[in-house]
């Protein structure tokens, strides 16, 4: 739903989870920022120089100094230019750090002077083994929760087609029913499919997070069409194809994601942070006001999460998993306050919520994400 | 407004000529105000600067508006300390019904408080804690002095019953003074800003310090308790220490010139804190505790300025340039009420006029931007101590809502009240201690 911005952020949260959870992994060695054992980066505004293109798995710092005179912000891509880690805003004259779990493989650094476009890029080797020790509770938990993310975008894709094909039928009530139902997966599982960077901005992104040049695609473009517009243009008709062949993207690649603990835990607490800022307020559906189907799914998607880090968090922190536990059970009695048993996707429009009913569901997501917020130091750390 | 200024112009003449003093420090501070000197009604007050529990903080302070106020004492900081400069208060709704977690909670929140207001971070701070969770203080705060942060914890009436229900088991022991508010001539209460389970009075001289404080507190409540309507304020309706200016208020008028002093034992024995003998019984834990009266009142900002001076000064009863009563020279000279308007601010508010009631005032003027319709929503966050609310504000803004001439230029939008339990004695003590155990 944010567009590109968050999907970096989550790409970035992820990747630091990473970084922590294999604490006890081969560590590149070296202490301060830049020092030995980091490798170099040196950008300019035409180049992009390593100091090794080949270096071992596990644990590695980049150094970058920006000896330009332009912004910059470097990259390092995975294979189909997945977001391993990146850091924007390094100014001229200016060093950062980048630190990342880095496993065996082919990966490309990119330098973006000026913060645009594909960068200036570099292809690097990680090689061995170099992978953390870790619980193996844990390994287990993200196996299941790459399984639930990759059964989520499956199921998506039937129910996306549906909605694609009344779309295509031009069939304003057919295409209104199944809107929200289509989405359902997808709400599960965002912070996953925003590690992707590419697909969210085409599938999910909402009129006001279209960037200059961008065109508006996706679910919430077609949203407007049907409720606002009340009528189904032959670009809405495309646009369905289009959306269908986005998601069969996402479909394809969403196994191959970054998945760690920390990451999860993470992913887990951003899903709320998602129904706090858009959901809540009625931003995230403006025109077809069936947030509370996506604020259930975003709220699925974190619980599933945590189940799965459970065994870990029980042991680590029993008081936090207590609370959670009581939260989510909250969260859910809240929103089943707000089912319909006639409306298509099973819950109120939420324009039909009073500000009384959205203060207390607000309430109830600062009382569940609080807690949620501490779930990655629960899983990173060992006790 | 009147009450919520507080400042009582006259009222602080009679106190001290009741006194049979010559002109003190305190007369001297006291009515000063103007209109709004809701404050003057009760003890003369506003300024009321007065300190802390039984510390011996100096009450005026200007010069140590970077230091720390003492968290523990005999009664909570934040009444009579010495009034800063900024505000954001705080009701919460508590959102669990379980009384173990919400005594947890009152005691990590002392906790937190005790080190706020000493300057420090909560729990383990802002920064260095583990990279990939949230750090336990929001940082805010960081580098920045106490800024005289206090932390003035309150308890409202639907705390101990709600819908009919004894929520934590304490029903039987809610003080008679614990009143809920009449309804006011001309008040238009709205829910969302009203009432509340709980409070937290932030005051510091920094408005970072202030709402760092609050957010905290806030922040370590969630899934406990949620807040219910929040305030910001600045620029203390109060007149503090004698040789300060006497603070303006948003018409324009002094506020606060005779407020109760914080250094006035005597008078805050008598008006604002609960004696151990008056807390008997199922009151017994408020001894040393005190009622909170919060009304947001709305000024007509604009009409208000498109009215005469005359006009002005005359709801008020004294002069707009010098903050004289009516027929007087200086600010502080002793008002005569009757040469007053018979619907003057100050004349209604004064002492005088309510056989001899005072209240502390600590209110704040608070700017929420403008309100939709291009008006400054702007106007006075009324806040004052007393020991019994029955006898406090009640009797006041009755009078003042009937009669008063500046009613036509304000209104009372939001109302709360809260019993003020004593000070936190120890590090061992907390918040609420004496209710609950």
């Amino acid at each position: 739903m944010r567009a590109h911005r968050s999907s970096v952020v989550a790409a970035l949260a992820a990747v630091t989870a990473v970084t922590a959870v294999a604490g006890c992994a081969a560590k590149n060695d070296g202490k301060e920022g830049g020092g030995k054992g980091a490798i170099e980066v040196t950008a300019t505004d035409s180049s992009c120089e390593l100091s090794a293109k080949e270096f071992p798995a596990g644990h590695v710092r980049f150094a970058v100094q920006n000896k330009g005179s332009k912004v910059t912000e470097v990259y390092v891509y995975a294979a189909g230019d997945r977001i391993v880690t990146e850091r924007e805003n390094i100014g001229p004259g200016t060093k950062a750090e980048i630190t990342a779990e880095i496993k065996a493989g082919s990966y490309e650094v990119a330098c973006k002077p000026g913060m645009k476009g594909d960068g200036i890029r570099q292809k690097v080797t990680a090689s061995g083994k170099g992978a953390a020790k870790r619980d193996p509770k844990l390994d287990a938990a993200v196996a299941a929760y790459r399984s639930y993310v990759q059964e989520q975008a499956d199921q998506t894709l039937p129910e996306a087609q549906k909605f694609a094909d009344a779309v295509k039928d031009g069939d304003v009530e057919a295409a209104k029913k199944a809107y929200a139902l289509s989405r359902v997966g997808w709400e599960r599982t965002e912070p996953v499919a925003e590690s992707f960077g590419d697909i969210d901005p085409k599938v999910d992104v909402r009129a006001d997070g279209v960037e200059k040049g961008q065109e508006w695609t996706g679910w919430h473009k077609l949203e407007k069409s049907l409720w606002e517009e009340k009528k189904i243009s032959g670009d809405d008709k495309k646009l369905a194809d289009r959306l269908i062949t986005d998601l069969k993207d996402w479909q394809k690649r969403v196994g191959k994601a970054e998945i760690t603990p920390t990451s999860m835990a993470n992913g887990a607490k951003e899903l709320l942070d998602e129904v706090a800022t858009g959901k809540v307020t009625g931003e995230e559906e403006r025109y077809s006001h069936t947030d509370l189907v996506d604020f259930q799914g975003n709220v699925e998607g974190a619980q599933k999460a945590y189940e799965l880090l459970k065994p870990v968090v029980g042991k680590n922190d029993p008081a936090l998993a207590k609370e959670l536990d009581k939260q989510f059970k909250a969260i859910r009695t809240l929103l089943d306050d707000h089912r319909d048993s006639k409306s298509a996707d099973g819950f109120a429009s939420y324009d039909t919520v009073g500000k009384g009913e959205r203060k207390k569901l607000s309430d109830g997501v600062n009382a569940l994400a609080e807690p949620l917020s501490k779930l990655a130091a629960a899983v990173a750390t060992t006790k | 407004m009147t009450q919520d200024d507080g400042t009582t112009t006259e009222d602080d003449k009679t106190a001290q000529t009741a006194e049979g003093s010559a002109p003190s420090r305190r007369s001297l501070l006291g009515w000063g105000g103007a209109g709004l000197a809701l404050g003057a009604v009760a003890a003369g007050g506003t300024a009321a600067a007065l300190r802390t529990g039984g510390d011996a903080q100096p009450a005026g302070a200007d010069a140590t508006s970077r230091s720390a106020v003492a968290f523990h004492g005999t009664h909570q900081a934040g009444i009579a300390t010495a009034v800063q400069d900024r505000l954001h208060f705080a009701s919460f709704d508590v959102t669990t019904d379980d009384r173990d977690e919400l005594i947890a909670l009152l005691k990590e929140w002392t906790k937190a408080a005790a080190r706020m207001t000493a300057g420090d971070t909560v729990g383990d701070g802002a920064v260095g804690g583990l990279a990939e969770a949230p750090p336990d203080d929001t940082g805010e705060a960081l580098g920045l002095p106490p800024s005289r942060l206090t932390l003035t914890f309150g308890i409202g009436p639907t705390l101990f019953e709600k819908d009919g229900k004894d929520r934590f088991g304490i029903k039987a022991r809610r003080p008679d003074a614990l009143i809920d508010l009449p309804q006011f001539p001309g008040d238009n209460l709205d829910k969302t800003r009203s009432g509340g389970d709980l409070c937290v009075q932030a005051c510091a001289d920094d408005p970072q310090v202030a709402v760092h404080a609050i957010r905290n507190l806030a922040r370590i409540g969630f899934g406990k308790v949620a807040i219910r309507w929040s305030q910001l304020g600045f620029g203390k309706t109060s007149s503090t220490t004698p040789d300060a200016q006497t603070p303006r208020n948003m018409f324009g008028f002094k506020d606060g010139t005779h407020n109760l002093a914080g250094t006035d034992s005597a008078a805050l024995d008598k008006h604002v804190w609960v004696a151990d003998g008056a807390a008997k019984g199922k009151e017994s834990w408020m001894a040393g505790g005190s009622y909170l009266v919060a009304r947001r009142i709305r000024m007509h900002i604009e009409t208000w300025d498109r009215t005469s001076r005359k006009e002005q000064e005359d709801i008020f009863g004294r002069d707009k340039g010098e903050g004289a009563p009516v027929g007087r020279k200086h600010e502080r000279d002793t008002p005569h009420l009757k040469s007053m308007l018979p619907t003057a601010h100050v004349r209604l508010a004064h002492p005088d006029s309510n056989g001899g009631i005072r209240i502390l005032r600590r209110g704040y003027s608070f700017t929420d931007g403008t309100d939709g319709l291009g008006r400054l929503d702007a106007g006075l966050f009324f806040l004052a101590y007393q020991r019994d609310v029955r006898q406090g504000f009640v009797p006041l803004q009755k009078r003042l809502a009937a009669d008063d001439a500046l009613n036509e230029y304000i209104q009372h939008v939001g109302s709360a009240v809260f019993a003020v339990p004593p000070g936190v004695r120890n590090a061992d003590d907390w918040w609420g201690r004496e209710l609950f155990a």
